[in-house]
């Protein structure tokens, strides 16, 4: 606590000055003219042109970003006639010149009439975090927020005074907060006094990450021997809070693998859970809607390759509609001849499932399809210590959706009602005048369907290839044994609770044994509740 | 007290304050149910009493949530499974017949003798003269002598019904349960049950649950009526079915 | 009481059976090993070995029958049982390898020195003796048989539950066995042999006698299934498959008749993939994957569940047309292996000998059994019987 008077009377008085300074700041660039300085630098050699690339950074003027960027590219020449510095860009045998401070045009030269001024490497150090304070300034968020970044990266004391002035006027919270960190991070190996410094690194150490981690690491040597326990606490500090967010990655890993068994499972739910029929050729509708996917892309390269990112879009339909039509066939054609025969039943859909895979080979090769990203499912965003890609988001959201659309089917559409019906009690529900085969062809075609969406989704992620359904049918099974059968909430939380075992088992035992793991916990659960998480009890299960 | 634990001495099965729920519903809801040695008992009740379930809990297959069942006395059928209690001599008697289709009639009454019932026992097992002449006897009892070795799955419905019987008879037990035995059966044999019943009910106690009035009033013993997992009434046939609960909750006006 | 045991199993067809076979077992070496190789009834090495694999596979596939056909146990994990055996012969072989290998160890097979194993590990003392390989491939797959079921069977794991679980089992251990710390070889498993008890792996005379005691032991372990299903156990046994419940409330101990069975099946599957291992030369992970198991379900299917002889004749047939088309119309195979696992089932429910059997019962019983059994089914259900 003591130690922390001190630091708050100081944090003000600094705060204080900096006012002071922000108040002065601009009427100072409106003041000085930069055109001399960037004159100068025609005669300058590399001693004398880092000081005045560092009064230009004091003037604190955005105008001259250009120019230093083309300083530091070696796009800034003199005219020899009247030593005027100007940025040049080649124009076919002459130089085209422009005003390095308006950005006018100021007529052609030849090339022999101008020459460049020499650049080296220490002094593009110079410019870069010169250019890194000048827009700080700039009146564009974005610009202010890269730049704060760019200091942040390459941080330096010369660039202090800038941050403090920038930091005064900056009404942005997120963009101040990331310039506080860049002079937190600057003042470290600057002279200030090792209170200002302990400060710094409390901000560091709440700002966090591993970049954190590194920076006080590095900055630790040079740093005042009595600031060495700060620095080791902060970095003890980072390094749990990371912890944390390493846990809370696993988790994102674990629910992104959840939503993946979840989207392969749910027609099984369907399928399996209410209707009883084991389809093992469901990870072959799976792939199908997969292949679906490849196809839609196919024409739509072909055709209107300006649709591209509509084509997960329009393949969802189509592969809902080829799944469930070929589920359609399945059932009218096999399996409705074995109901209430549910092992002659798995035969039967296996040779359907070596047809439909043969199938595929045939047409398309064995080989793995390429299946493209739409712009939007790619790259990622950073939230606090973790990583999200968009496409693991997206799939996520998905089956989510998917799964609360299947939900409100089964509840409240009266499909869905005459299809428990007929789940339900057979007899009751014809005489009730529901035609029951028809609700049983079409609950099968509608989880065969979705089974079909999934593979859409799964075509993102996964190789698409003529064996894609069958990693995915053990684990389905699993997923809806385990939930409990006849309970789409317990699929859910089933599919969910997988991933993410599966995920925390794998960094400490590796992914296959994790995998094992996970099959053979399954395993030992199912002789514990025969009838999953989420069973139905009572006589009527059993009748 | 006195005059309960004199009961509970002398029974051979005794239920005492039985429940049971399937998620919340109440299936069995303090049942109470006592059968004397040499016992024939009907019970009655409407869909839904209890009545299956009773047997379930009798015969191990459902455990209760809390009560006492005992058997002669000292048993806890609790703790045992089906297996257990059936060696200990109760048997049961299904309400769909259910007999080995693909054996025939003698196969069917080989396996349901009461012997020693281990994997290598059974292995190495061979009917010796006494198994022989214990068959034989059944199936003169169930009159079937003549359709000896013909697969089960060609018996009509009620030759299932008495072969299940006698099975039942070749385990042994020394209590029987019967659920609904002349269900789908012509009134020929509905009467000629009600004397096979009555015959074996002679050596050993017997609970028949049957909807069937006209087959109760035919075996003429106390009879048992459930409604919603409890006794609601109990006496002769003629005591229960005027009783006016009984009336209201199963017969009806 | 023993005598008794084995001599209810000699009837008629199983006697003519085991003739046919142990004929074949000796007129096919006799054929390859004495005639010349430009005779017109020469049988040429690579059909012998062969045929053998088929007798390996026909093993397999009477093992599954004991628990499917007679006891309603559908496992999808046999392959699991046959690869666990046949791992069990190939660690034997290893070790006659001896210094042989690419890298002349005398005690580390190749593949442990290439990972810069520094000694054997533990599962692996024992196996240089043929007497304990041998009794490992009764003992591994009778165990994991044994502890899989105990659990199983005593939770009462029923139908297609079970049926998903074997599956699980198998494909747990396809994923442990391609990881190269199990100790297994990895990947490319078991390979390279040498020698069995001092014979060369590849001389026509070990192929020959290798050939001979496929034939033999499928011979005895169809005079013990015979035996098992004659007996009253295997009357107990078609009573569980029919109507558990009953069985259950005669005082049977369910559970410990599935377990008997299903150990004894597994460790026959073993000795059909310890037999297996040296006639094909390699064991590799492939063998535990759950498509290779529900394989042996069809050919059972075809030949006929719930026959002795079915199985046998089913599983010679499927990898016959098998072999067939995979050399002649390679694209074809699947297609025709998928149309026979629905056709089977729709069509052919009993298989080939199961059907011919059925021809020779009355139409009238046959008309009341498919009545029976469509009342049964149309609940599918565990304990329907209770109702």
């Amino acid at each position: 606590m003591t130690s922390k008077v001190p630091f708050r009377v100081l944090q003000s008085l600094g705060l204080l000055l900096c006012l002071m300074f922000s108040f002065a700041a601009p009427s100072f660039a409106q003041q000085t003219d930069p055109r001399p300085m960037i004159d100068a630098l025609s005669k300058a050699d590399f001693g004398e042109a880092e000081k005045l690339i560092g009064q230009l950074a004091a003037t604190g003027d955005a105008r001259l970003v250009p120019a230093l960027n083309a300083f530091s590219e070696g796009d800034l020449y003199f005219r020899k006639s009247d030593n005027l510095v100007f940025i040049g860009k080649a124009a076919g045998s002459n130089y085209e010149l422009i005003d390095p401070v308006t950005g006018a045009s100021a007529g052609q030269a030849a090339k022999n009439a101008v020459t460049k001024i020499k650049i080296n490497n220490s002094l593009r150090r110079v410019i870069r975090s010169a250019m890194g304070g000048l827009t700080l300034l700039s009146p564009d968020r974005g610009v202010r927020l890269q730049a704060a970044d760019a200091v942040l990266r390459s941080p330096s004391a010369e660039n202090l005074e800038l941050l403090e002035t920038a930091i005064s006027k900056e009404a942005d919270r997120e963009v101040k907060a990331r310039m506080e960190e860049a002079r937190a991070v600057s003042l470290l190996s600057s002279d200030r006094s090792i209170d200002e410094k302990r400060a710094a690194i409390a901000t560091i150490k709440n700002y966090g990450g591993r970049n954190a981690i590194g920076i006080l690491m590095g900055a630790s040597a040079s740093l005042d021997p009595s600031l060495k326990a700060d620095v080791d606490a902060a970095i003890a500090s980072i390094e749990s809070g990371q912890r944390l967010w390493d846990i809370g990655q696993n988790v994102w890993y674990g629910v992104s693998l959840g939503s993946v068994l979840l989207l392969a499972a749910i027609g099984l739910a369907i399928t399996f859970g209410v209707m009883g029929i084991i389809n093992m050729a469901h990870g072959e509708m799976v792939m199908l809607g997969a292949y679906s996917t490849f196809v839609v892309q196919q024409l739509i390269r072909d055709n209107a390759p300006g649709l591209f990112d509509w084509s997960l879009a329009i393949a969802l339909p189509v592969a809902f509609l080829v799944t469930g039509a070929v589920g359609f066939v399945i059932e009218r054609g096999v399996i409705r001849f074995l109901y209430g025969r549910p092992l002659e039943t798995l035969l039967a859909t296996w040779g359907v499932s070596l047809i439909l895979q043969q199938t595929i080979r045939s047409i398309f090769g064995p080989t793995n399809q390429e299946v493209g990203n739409p712009s939007w499912m790619s790259g990622s965003f950073p939230v606090g210590g973790m990583t999200i890609t968009w496409n693991r988001m997206w799939i996520i959201a998905f089956s989510l959706s998917i799964f609360v659309a299947l939900l409100v089917v089964m509840k409240k559409s009266s499909f869905g009602l005459n299809m428990r019906a007929v789940t339900q009690n057979r007899r009751m529900a014809s005489s009730m005048g529901i035609k029951t085969p028809w609700v049983d062809a079409f609950t099968f075609a509608l989880g065969s369907g979705i089974a079909g969406i999934a593979g859409v989704a799964l075509s993102q992620i996964d190789n698409v290839s003529p064996n894609l359904g069958q990693s995915y049918i053990i684990d389905s099974f699993m997923v809806v044994v385990f939930g409990g059968v006849g309970n789409l909430w317990g699929t859910l939380v089933g599919a969910l609770s997988l991933g993410v075992l599966n995920k925390f088992l794998e960094p400490s035992v590796g992914a296959v044994l994790g995998k094992i793991l996970v099959l053979v916990l399954i395993i030992l659960f199912i002789q514990k509740r025969p009838r999953g998480l989420f069973a139905l009890k009572g006589r009527a299960v059993e009748a | 007290m006195n005059t309960i634990s004199e009961t509970r001495k002398k029974s051979l099965l005794y239920l005492d304050n039985v429940c049971v729920a399937f998620d919340g519903f109440k299936a069995i809801n303090s049942l109470s149910f006592v059968v004397e040695p040499g016992e024939l008992r009907a019970v009655i009740g409407p869909n839904g009493a209890g009545k299956t379930t009773m047997m379930d809990i009798i015969t191990g297959k459902t455990r209760p949530d809390t009560g006492t069942v005992l058997f002669e006395d000292t048993i806890d059928l609790t703790k045992k499974d089906e297996a257990d209690i059936a060696q200990l001599g109760i048997g049961r008697k299904f309400q769909k017949p259910t007999v080995f289709e693909s054996h025939t009639v003698w196969d069917n009454l080989e396996l349901a003798l009461n012997r020693s019932r281990g994997v290598f026992a059974t292995l190495f097992y061979t009917l010796s003269p006494e198994d022989k002449a214990r068959i034989e006897e059944i199936l003169e009892t169930i009159r079937m002598t003549h359709r000896k070795d013909e697969y089960a799955a060609n018996l009509s419905h009620g030759q299932k019904q008495w072969l299940e019987i006698g099975m039942l008879l070749a385990q042994e037990p020394k209590l029987l349960l019967v659920d609904e035995p002349v269900a789908g059966m012509t009134d020929a044999e509905t009467a000629e049950t009600a004397v096979l019943l009555k015959e074996i009910a002679k050596t050993r106690s017997v609970v028949v649950v049957e909807h069937d009035m006209g087959f109760i009033r035919e075996l003429g013993v106390k009879v048992t009526c459930l409604a919603e997992g409890s006794v609601l009434a109990e006496g002769s046939i003629d005591f229960v079915s005027n009783d006016p609960k009984v009336i209201e909750n199963y017969l009806g006006r | 009481m023993i005598s008794g045991f084995v001599f209810r199993a000699l009837e008629g067809r199983i006697v003519a059976a085991v003739g046919i076979l142990l004929a074949i077992g000796i007129l096919v070496p006799a054929l390859n090993l004495l005639t010349p190789a430009d005779s017109a009834i020469h049988i040429p090495t690579y059909a012998m070995s062969l045929f053998g694999k088929y007798l390996c596979y026909a093993l397999l596939a009477l093992a599954l029958d004991l628990v499917w056909g007679y006891c309603g146990i559908l496992s999808l994990g046999h392959g699991a049982f046959f690869a666990l055996g046949g791992y069990a012969m190939g660690m034997y072989l290893m070790r006659q390898i001896g210094s042989r290998g690419v890298y002349g160890n005398p005690i580390l097979p190749d593949f442990m020195v290439f990972l810069n194993w520094k000694e054997l590990p533990w599962f692996w003392h024992g196996f240089d003796w043929f007497v304990f390989a041998m009794v490992m491939v009764l003992v591994v797959p009778g165990l994991l048989a044994f502890v899989f079921g105990w659990f199983a069977f005593r939770s009462r794991v029923n139908g297609v539950y079970l049926s998903i679980i074997t599956q699980a089992m198998t494909y747990a251990l396809l994923l442990a066995f391609f990881r190269n710390d199990m100790g297994f070889g990895g990947n490319n498993g078991l390979t390279d042999f040498k020698d069995i008890l001092g014979f060369s792996v590849q001389a026509d005379g070990t192929r020959a006698v290798l050939f001979f005691m496929s034939a033999l032991m499928l011979s005895l372990c169809l005079i013990l299934a015979s035996a098992i299903v004659r007996s009253k156990f295997g009357k107990v046994l078609v009573g569980v498959r029919d109507a558990e419940s009953r069985v259950r409330f005669l005082g049977f101990r369910v559970e410990n008749i599935k377990l008997f069975t299903f150990v004894v099946s597994a460790m026959m599957a073993g000795i059909a993939g310890a037999l297996f291992v040296p006639q094909v030369g390699i064991i590799n992970p492939g063998e535990f994957a759950p498509a290779n198991s529900i394989e042996v379900v069809v050919w059972t299917a075809v030949g006929g569940r719930g026959t002795l002889i079915g199985p046998i004749i089913g599983a010679i047939l499927v990898n016959g047309g098998k072999s067939f088309f995979t050399g002649a119309f390679p694209e074809i195979w699947l297609f025709a292996l998928g149309a026979l696992f629905i056709c089977v089932t729709l069509f052919l429910p009993r298989g080939i000998v199961g059907t011919i059997q059925h021809g020779f019962r009355s139409r009238k019983a046959y008309k009341a059994a498919a009545e029976a059994e469509k009342g049964r089914d149309a609940q599918p259900s565990v304990a329907q019987a209770a109702e």
